[in-house]
């Protein structure tokens, strides 16, 4: 196992995102999901944590951008609701969850009795982001190695092993919990790491959920004593 | 705080409050453009909010190492009036744009082009003024454009667009602050929001007495809650409707109103405006017109800001509105107009309330007066989001990133 380590540590990565306007609106519900069903993936992506990323203070944090323009601005709160609701946690593709959105509105056209137009100026403006990433001086060997970098690294580098990773990259699992399985052997640790629901967290509480994992797990001793 | 040789805040000064990690991040981007030179063009060096962000990234981005640099083309009186009517206009107020104003603004361009050095890899173009920079592109073929527009053309005069988008067309990117500012154009837009510097005069934390100071200077009132705006004495800031708003709180609750205002170098209009916002406040008490030019008052517009029980934007049009970022930084509770960039600051009810008439205005500003404990937590939350989302160093990055992205394809891109 101490090759393996040596081999792969763990990287620490973080990304930026430079936003850029599509020039699609929508005006209702209608358009929103015929938009949907066409724009690249990084739309999507973006549109479904932009809240996450911006109001990271608040928790919980508005719902996604979609759920949060059908219910304030069209006023159509059940369909807020359920794309609110929507457990991204649950999809490994960014394909996967775009049929879900799709599913969740065109469910909701189907029975609707008339569709609201949101008001002038208020469409619902689609933007894609462009994704830079970045290496960070921060490298892991061990558990610890990886708590201590937990600490220091910004807050955008835990969004990127958690959610980009996971979503964008279509990794399937967050990066932490990968290395710790197939480069540390621990697939019950990892195993945990990937049973919360990311989503539910502000980025900093976020981090400190992942720390707290790895200190109170059985495995923080066994690594401990291996170094 | 520590200052640098110019007296300005240094890189350091950011890390207590953004972050060691953030600082690092913004060393890392600017290795990255080691060998590329950037140039900011605008039109003046003080008043508005444009020169304000310039005079603190340039030298931010200097200590980062980057090669950067500042210029202003050269204008006449004339021009300036021109660009103020193409200002209002492109905002979509009427204006009666005649041919003689177009070849005023074609004259002066012909004499900025031949005055203005262009030395930069990438260049930095803000607003419609120096926008005809861009017929230097031919005779400069490495050189990449970037058209940074602060104000919303969604609405425009169609005359006054179809003359600037020519230029437009030209550039090989845009860069505006919001997605509602946008319009069809065939290069990318990319959407980048300015941002404040929380260690200038004008955001600073300042004492107790310094705040007690600036009240007394100005005659007023630190035990009466004060509502405030501060803004360039402009149609568009609307600083009659904010007195109309007044008059409607002043009904129930006894506040004084504090409107600040400036005219900037390029607004030949703020006179005008002035003298109205006077003649509509002359029969009521507790108003006070404060006029305070740009330069080295910084302190007291934040004195001012920081002693308001709530301060209120109440624009017709916006670019982006500073104001109301600084305001949020500030942690006040914050009545701000749905236009412009003023929605990504506020999200209503998140961190602020949203108004959309003068009527609506005045509900929310007593909202906030009579509950306390939802203004702080309104203002909190605003501050907050200030913070993460529209401090310099953010602006820095962005900038950066957008030098870098130039030439780059694809939606993912490691560095």
């Amino acid at each position: 196992m101490p090759d393996k380590k040596k081999k792969n540590p763990f990287c620490f990565c973080t990304h930026i995102e430079l936003r850029e306007s599509t020039g699609l609106k929508a005006r209702n519900a209608r358009e929103l999901v015929n938009i949907i069903k066409d724009v690249p993936g990084s739309v999507i992506y973006y549109h479904m944590h932009v809240f996450l990323q911006q109001h990271q203070f608040l928790s919980p944090e508005p719902p996604n951008a979609f759920a949060y323009w059908a219910a304030k601005i069209l006023g159509e709160d059940v369909l807020g609701e359920h794309l609110g609701s929507i457990d991204v946690y649950q999809y490994n593709t960014i394909r996967a969850l775009r049929e879900k959105i799709i599913e969740v509105i065109e469910g909701y056209l189907f029975n609707a009795k008339e569709i609201r137009n949101a008001p002038q100026g208020k469409e619902f403006d689609f933007t894609k982001s462009r994704t830079f990433i970045m290496p960070t001086p921060y490298i892991a060997h061990n558990l610890s190695d990886m708590v201590e970098a937990l600490k220091k690294i910004t807050i955008r580098s835990i969004d990127f092993h958690v959610f980009n990773a996971r979503l964008r990259l279509e990794r399937g699992t967050n990066d932490f919990s990968n290395w710790i399985e197939t480069t540390l052997g621990y697939p019950k640790l990892a195993a945990k790491l990937e049973r919360f629901d990311p989503y539910t967290y502000t980025l900093e509480n976020l981090r400190q959920h992942i720390i707290d994992i790895i200190v109170n797990s059985p495995e923080w001793g066994i690594d401990n004593a291996k170094k | 705080m520590p200052k640098n040789k110019t007296g300005l805040p240094c890189l350091k000064d950011y890390i207590p409050i953004v972050g060691e990690d953030t600082i690092e991040e913004l060393k890392l981007l600017a290795s990255r453009l080691k060998g590329k030179k950037i140039q900011h063009i605008n039109s003046t060096r003080v008043g508005g909010g444009v020169a304000e962000m310039l005079a603190r990234i340039v030298p931010l981005m200097r200590e980062l190492g980057v090669d950067i640099e500042w210029d202003v083309i050269e204008g006449n009186a004339d021009f300036f009036s021109v660009t103020k009517k193409f200002h209002n206009a492109l905002h979509g107020r009427p204006e009666i744009i005649t041919d003689k104003d177009f070849d005023v603004y074609l004259e002066t361009a012909r004499t900025y082009n031949r005055t203005t050095k262009i030395n930069g890899d990438i260049v930095f173009v803000h607003d419609p003024q120096p926008i005809a920079l861009i017929q230097n592109k031919k005779k400069l073929k490495d050189v990449k454009w970037i058209w940074r527009c602060h104000i919303d053309v969604s609405t425009p005069d169609e005359r006054v667009w179809d003359f600037l988008s020519a230029f437009v067309e030209g550039y090989d990117a845009s860069m505006f602050s919001s997605p509602k500012f946008t319009r069809p154009l065939k290069i990318p837009q990319f959407l980048i929001c300015p941002a404040i510097d929380p260690l200038s005069d004008k955001n600073k934390p300042l004492s107790k007495e310094t705040i007690a100071k600036v009240l007394s200077k100005y005659g007023i009132d630190s035990k009466k809650p004060i509502i405030s705006q501060v803004s360039r004495y402009d149609y568009l800031k609307d600083p009659v409707g904010v007195i109309d708003a007044f008059k409607l709180v002043k009904r129930y609750v006894d506040a004084q109103l504090v409107l600040i205002g400036n005219s900037a170098a390029d607004d030949p209009e703020g006179e005008e405006v002035l003298a109205q916002v006077r003649e509509r406040a002359k029969d009521i008490p507790d108003i006070h017109i404060l006029l305070i030019e740009p330069e080295n008052n910084d302190i007291e517009v934040n004195a001012l800001q920081r002693a308001s029980s709530v301060i209120v934007q109440k624009s017709l049009k916006e670019g982006f509105a500073l104001t109301v970022t600084e305001a949020l930084w500030k942690e006040k509770p914050v009545v701000a107009s749905a236009v412009g960039g003023i929605p990504l600051q506020i999200k209503n009810m998140y961190s602020g309330l949203l108004c959309h008439c003068v009527e609506g205005a005045a509900l929310k500003i007593r909202q906030f007066l009579n509950n306390p404990a939802f203004a702080k937590r309104m203002a909190h939350n605003g501050s907050m989001h200030i913070k993460h989302n529209f401090l310099l160093t953010r602006l820095i990055r962005e900038h950066m990133l957008l030098a870098l992205s130039l030439g780059q394809k694809g939606d993912i891109i490691t560095l």
